[in-house]
């Protein structure tokens, strides 16, 4: 693996699981120290042994709760460089007739308010960074911001809504004369642990994946592996001239229809 | 440095300059074998400085993309000499600005033929290599058609290169489904680079200035800064470094996609 990230530090939110574990493993392995929150301790502290990064148990909702994280990032690496915004839920979602407001304002509170709160604390430890303000942040999306699902009112509107969050800050920082990066990665579906027991505990698990990988012109889903790599080049130096854009990672879904 | 596109064949339209230079460059330090194309005549010296600092894994042929039969005859020495192509970079490209209806029919058709029969013309010349070689890495061939921040949006007196740069963008989208549903191995998206300090925007810079729209060129240089978030124009290493990302297998699900490397200038 190239290393074009040693020397650096990332926070991944959400990186027990799925696309953030995945990508606790990529940015490690690219030689970046790695930090990572969420709230499954076991599934935490086999990815820590593997990769040698750090867990820290927080949810991202938890505004209170940051300060403290901060703080113990700052003691432990004494600067960030990288931040991956990728916790999200879609726990309790449901159609706009449907949802009920517990749900939705839970929706919300983890997948737009979290990442503003990841965004703003991230940020700050950025600023902090010896040599001055440096740093890319990086947004979780989806391909759904630009492709509303009848039934996932709450998650269609919030992964469009931190599209505009991502802009903000990207123009915001830029015009601060921050060495500070934002964008947003818009995959498409991803054969995470999650889908994959969706897809088990369907009645016709093989009906089921079709279906899945019927979704996108590509016919296939993505793995978590490539949705990892998207993240460590925006990550990268390599990306220098890269603010404010949104990264479809899609197997082409968003392109069009697929025609006859 | 690791070497990621080891064993890769690419092509370069539009190959001796600007981003399609730094594009073969980058392809040529990640071990790829690369093949460039531009207008030059294949005894003179700017293709022979840039494969003396290349090195024996480029190549060059004089061929303008808006003819088809360049397009063949180039395709047949790709074959000859390497048998595959992995990668291609449709890179070659032209700028037209003034007010709408001062342009002329003729002008419009040139931009036309280089901006859009180009990419169409390269395009359909190699996708039988690619389909047949497109197996041998993982996330397969790569397709990689260098649209414009103006292929997004509209800008006054940009109209007909605003044309010329969307059309590529959505050929870009049609194709990658196309082969994406047909379950051909190739990826296929558009890169829109901001405002990068190229020898064609120089020469655009010049112009301006030749018309009196600005003192001199550092006068324009500083605007366009000033109007890119970052404050500053894009080096042709960091669309590079796109180019190299749609070219390795980091992108094997990426296709239909628009990579847009602007300093922040459309998020605005």
């Amino acid at each position: 693996m190239a290393k074009r990230l040693e020397g650096k530090v990332a926070l991944i939110t959400g990186g027990t699981s799925g696309i953030g574990a995945g990508t606790v493993r990529r940015l490690s392995a690219e030689g970046a120290k790695v930090a990572f929150t969420g709230s499954k301790a076991e599934a935490a502290a086999a990815l820590c042994a593997e990769t040698g990064a750090s867990f820290h148990a927080h949810r991202v909702q938890d505004a209170e709760g940051w300060p403290a994280l901060m703080q113990t990032l700052r003691d432990s690496y004494g600067r960030l460089d990288i931040v991956f915004a990728n916790a999200g839920i879609e726990a309790g979602d449901a159609s706009v007739e449907d949802v009920s407001l517990e749900a939705w304002n839970n929706i919300i509170a983890v997948n737009q308010t979290g990442v503003m709160l990841t965004i703003k604390h991230g940020l700050a430890a950025m600023r902090a960074n010896p040599e001055g303000a440096t740093g890319s942040i990086i947004v979780n999306s989806s391909m759904n911001a630009h492709r509303a699902m009848g039934n996932f009112v709450g998650y269609s509107v919030t992964k469009l809504a931190v599209l505009a969050l991502m802009k903000s800050t990207a123009v915001h920082c830029a015009a601060q004369g921050y060495k500070i990066r934002c964008n947003a990665i818009l995959p498409g579906v991803v054969e995470t642990d999650l889908i994959r027991g969706v897809i088990n505990r369907a009645p016709d698990p093989e009906a089921a994946r079709a279906q899945f990988n019927a979704m996108a012109p590509m016919k296939r889903m993505a793995q978590v592996e490539e949705i990892a790599g998207l993240v460590a080049y925006l990550a990268s130096d390599e990306a220098s001239f890269i603010s404010g854009s949104e990264y479809l990672i899609d197997g082409a879904t968003n392109a069009g229809a697929m025609g006859v | 440095m690791m070497q990621r596109l080891e064993g890769r064949v690419a092509l370069v339209s539009g190959g001796l300059r600007g981003i399609g230079l730094a594009i073969a460059e980058r392809y040529v330090a990640e071990g790829a074998k690369v093949v460039l194309l531009d207008l030059d005549a294949e005894d003179s010296a700017a293709p022979r400085e840039v494969l003396d600092k290349l090195g024996s894994a480029a190549s060059y042929f004089r061929a303008n993309v808006a003819e088809e039969a360049d397009w063949q005859r180039v395709s047949d020495a790709v074959k000859d000499r390497h048998g595959k192509l992995h990668i291609l970079v449709n890179n070659a490209g032209t700028d037209l600005t003034g007010p709408v209806e001062s342009l002329s029919m003729e002008s419009w058709r040139r931009i036309m033929s280089i901006n859009v029969d180009g990419v169409f013309l390269g395009t359909k010349h190699f996708v039988p290599m690619m389909a047949a070689c497109g197996g041998d890495f993982k996330g397969g061939a790569s397709i990689i058609n260098i649209s414009s921040i103006m292929g997004l949006v509209g800008y006054s007196e940009v109209s007909a290169y605003n044309a010329s740069k969307g059309a590529v963008r959505l050929f870009t989208k049609g194709i990658a489904i196309e082969f994406a549903t047909k379950k051909m191995p190739i990826r296929a998206n558009s890169i829109h680079p901001g405002f990068v300090m190229t020898p064609l925007m120089q020469a655009g810079f010049q112009r301006w200035v030749d018309k009196g729209f600005a003192s001199d060129p550092q006068a324009l240089v500083d605007t366009m800064a000033a109007t890119t978030p970052v404050g500053r124009l894009g080096d042709p290493s960091e669309i590079a470094g796109a180019a190299f990302f749609l070219a390795s297998e980091d992108s094997s699900y990426v296709t239909g996609a628009e990579i847009v490397v602007d300093g922040g200038w459309t998020a605005q």
